[in-house]
C-alpha cells in the first residue's frame, strides 16, 4: 500500500460512491423497477429528421465528431449512430458518414454494417456510407461543408467532438436549409450549435443518448445512478458554500480539493 | 462468439481498467504505470494503422468516383493528386532519397517539393477555412440576438455589454461589467454543464467498461 497516492482517496472515494449508486440502480433497473428518464427534445427529433429525408428523397449527413474512440463524446456519438443507420435501413434512405479520425471510421462502418443487418436491409449496406476523408481539421471542415452545399442533404447530425469547426459546419448546414441535430460536450462550442441548429444535445444529454435511444433497464439504470451522483455533487458544493461563508471546518474545503 | 463479443469485451474491461487504478498510484508503482504506459503507446500503434485502412478507403472511393465519371469526380482528381504529391515527397524527404535535404527547404533556402505545397498551398488554404469563421459568427450572432421574446433580448443586452467590454473604446466603461457576467453567471451555467458531462462521461465509461454499452462494437445489449 505504500504506492497508493493518499491525495487521491477524495477521488477514490467518489468514484466508489459512484460506482454503487450506478450499479444499485443498474440492478434495481433489471429487477424491473420503475425509471423516469425526462424527454429529450434532440434525441425525439431523430424521427423527424430521418422521416423528412425520406420525404425529400435526399440524404442523411451524419459528422461522428474529430475526435477519435478514446473520446466517451465519439462512443456515445456511435451510439447515436447506430439508432440513425438503423432508420435509414429501415426506410431505404440515403446515409453519409464521413469521418475525420481512423479509428473513428474504422468503428463507425462496424456500427452501421451491423446496425443495417439488424434492419434486416443487408443489402442496402455498401462500403461508400461511412467514408474516410482526412485527418486535417479544416481540410476536413471544408470536405464536409462541400458536401453540404452540393448535395443539400436533408438532414445533418453533428454529434461527437467539435472544436474550430462546429460553426463552420452547422451555419453552413443552416444555410443549406437542413434540419439540423447537433450534440456536444464541448462547453466553447455548444452556443455555436444553439445558434446555428434546430435541437442541439447539451453536454450530459449526449452521453445519455445511447441509454435513451436503446431503453434498455441497465443503461436506464446507470443515468439514474448518474443522477443521484449529481445531486451528491452538488450537496457537496453546497456544503462548501456554505462553510466558506461562515468559515467553518477549514478541512472540508481542503479535503474536496481536487489532486 | 468469443472473437466477435468475448474478447473485445474482455480488452476493453482491462483497457479500462487499468488507467482508473493507475491513477490512484504513485509514479514509482512500476505494477500498474507500466501496463497503462503500454496502453498508451498501444493506442499510437493501432492508430497508425488505422490510419492506413483511411488512406486506402480515399484511394478507393476517390477512383471509384473518377471510374464512373460521377458527379464532382474532378474534386476527387484533384484530391488525389494532393494526397500523392505531398505523400510522395514527404516520404522520400524525411528518407533523403533523390537528393532531398529532408522536408524543409534546401541549403540556398529554397523549399523542398513537400515544403512548397505545405507553405505555399496546404497553410493558406487552412487559413483561409479559418477566416471564415468571422463571417459565420457575424451570421449566428444576427440570428442568434434578433428581439423575439424576453429570453433573446436578456441575450442582446447581455452580448452588448460583453461586446463593448471586449473592445478598447468600451473597455474602461463596460470592462468589470464583462468580467463578472463572464465570470460569475456565465461561468456557473458553465461549471453546471460540465459537472453534469463529466458525471455523464464517467457514467458512459463504466457501462462501457462493463459490457453494457456495446454500440461502439455495433452490438445490442441481447448479443
Amino acid at each position: 500500500m505504500e504506492h497508493f497516492d493518499a491525495s487521491r482517496l477524495n477521488a477514490l472515494v467518489l468514484f466508489i460512491v459512484f460506482c454503487v449508486l450506478v450499479l444499485t440502480f443498474i440492478g434495481r433497473a433489471r429487477a424491473g423497477g420503475d425509471l423516469f428518464i425526462r424527454k429529450i427534445a434532440g434525441l425525439n427529433a431523430i424521427d423527424e429528421a430521418v422521416g423528412r429525408a425520406t420525404e425529400l428523397g435526399k440524404k442523411v449527413l451524419y459528422v461522428p465528431g474529430i475526435q477519435s474512440i478514446d473520446e466517451n463524446q465519439t462512443i456515445a456519438s456511435l451510439a447515436v449512430l447506430s439508432h440513425v443507420a438503423k432508420m435509414t435501413a429501415r426506410y431505404g434512405t440515403e446515409l453519409d458518414v464521413p469521418n475525420k479520425d481512423p479509428l473513428t471510421f474504422a468503428s463507425a462502418r462496424e456500427t452501421v454494417r451491423e446496425a443495417y443487418m439488424q434492419a434486416g436491409r443487408p443489402d442496402l449496406y455498401n462500403e461508400g456510407i461511412v467514408h474516410y476523408v482526412t485527418y486535417d481539421q479544416f481540410a476536413y471542415t471544408a470536405a464536409v461543408s462541400g458536401t453540404m452545399v452540393r448535395e443539400r442533404p436533408a438532414a445533418n447530425f453533428l454529434i461527437g467532438s467539435f472544436f474550430a469547426e462546429s460553426l463552420l459546419l452547422a451555419e453552413t448546414g443552416q444555410a443549406s436549409g437542413a434540419i439540423q441535430i447537433a450534440g456536444t460536450a464541448e462547453v466553447a462550442q455548444l452556443p455555436f450549435f444553439v445558434c446555428a441548429c434546430d435541437y442541439t444535445l447539451i453536454g450530459e444529454e449526449l452521453y445519455a443518448a445511447g441509454a435513451y435511444l436503446s431503453r434498455e433497464p441497465s443503461m436506464l439504470g446507470s443515468i439514474k445512478g448518474q443522477d443521484w451522483t449529481k445531486a451528491a455533487v452538488a450537496l457537496a458544493i453546497l456544503l462548501g458554500v456554505i462553510f466558506e461563508s461562515v468559515h467553518i471546518f477549514p478541512a472540508f474545503k481542503q479535503w474536496i480539493s481536487i489532486n | 462468439m468469443f472473437l466477435r463479443l468475448r474478447l473485445p469485451l474482455l480488452l476493453t474491461l482491462l483497457a479500462g481498467l487499468i488507467p482508473i487504478i493507475a491513477f490512484f498510484f504513485k509514479d514509482d508503482a512500476t505494477f500498474i504505470k507500466k501496463p497503462n504506459s503500454w496502453l498508451e503507446q498501444d493506442m499510437v500503434i493501432v492508430s497508425g494503422f488505422a490510419l492506413l485502412l483511411g488512406v486506402v478507403n480515399v484511394v478507393q472511393s476517390n477512383v471509384r468516383k473518377i471510374e464512373r465519371r460521377e458527379k464532382g469526380w474532378l474534386f476527387a482528381a484533384v484530391l488525389l493528386f494532393g494526397m500523392f504529391f505531398m505523400g510522395i515527397f514527404g516520404a522520400a524527404g524525411a528518407m533523403r532519397l533523390g537528393g532531398l535535404p529532408g522536408i524543409g527547404n534546401y541549403p540556398n533556402g529554397t523549399p523542398t517539393p513537400f515544403a512548397w505545397g505545405s507553405v505555399y498551398m496546404f497553410t493558406p488554404l487552412q487559413s483561409t477555412m479559418f477566416a471564415l469563421l468571422a463571417f459565420y459568427i457575424a451570421s449566428a450572432a444576427f440570428r442568434a440576438f434578433r428581439v423575439r421574446n424576453l429570453e433573446a433580448t436578456i441575450l442582446l443586452v447581455a452580448a452588448v455589454f460583453v461586446m463593448l467590454g471586449r473592445i478598447p473604446v468600451g473597455e474602461g466603461a463596460f470592462g468589470s461589467v464583462t468580467e463578472w457576467m463572464m465570470q460569475v453567471p456565465n461561468g456557473a451555467a458553465q461549471r453546471g454543464i460540465i459537472i453534469g458531462a463529466a458525471l455523464g462521461a464517467a457514467s458512459l465509461s463504466l457501462r462501457v467498461i462493463l459490457g453494457i454499452e456495446r454500440s461502439y462494437l455495433g452490438l445490442e445489449k441481447s448479443e
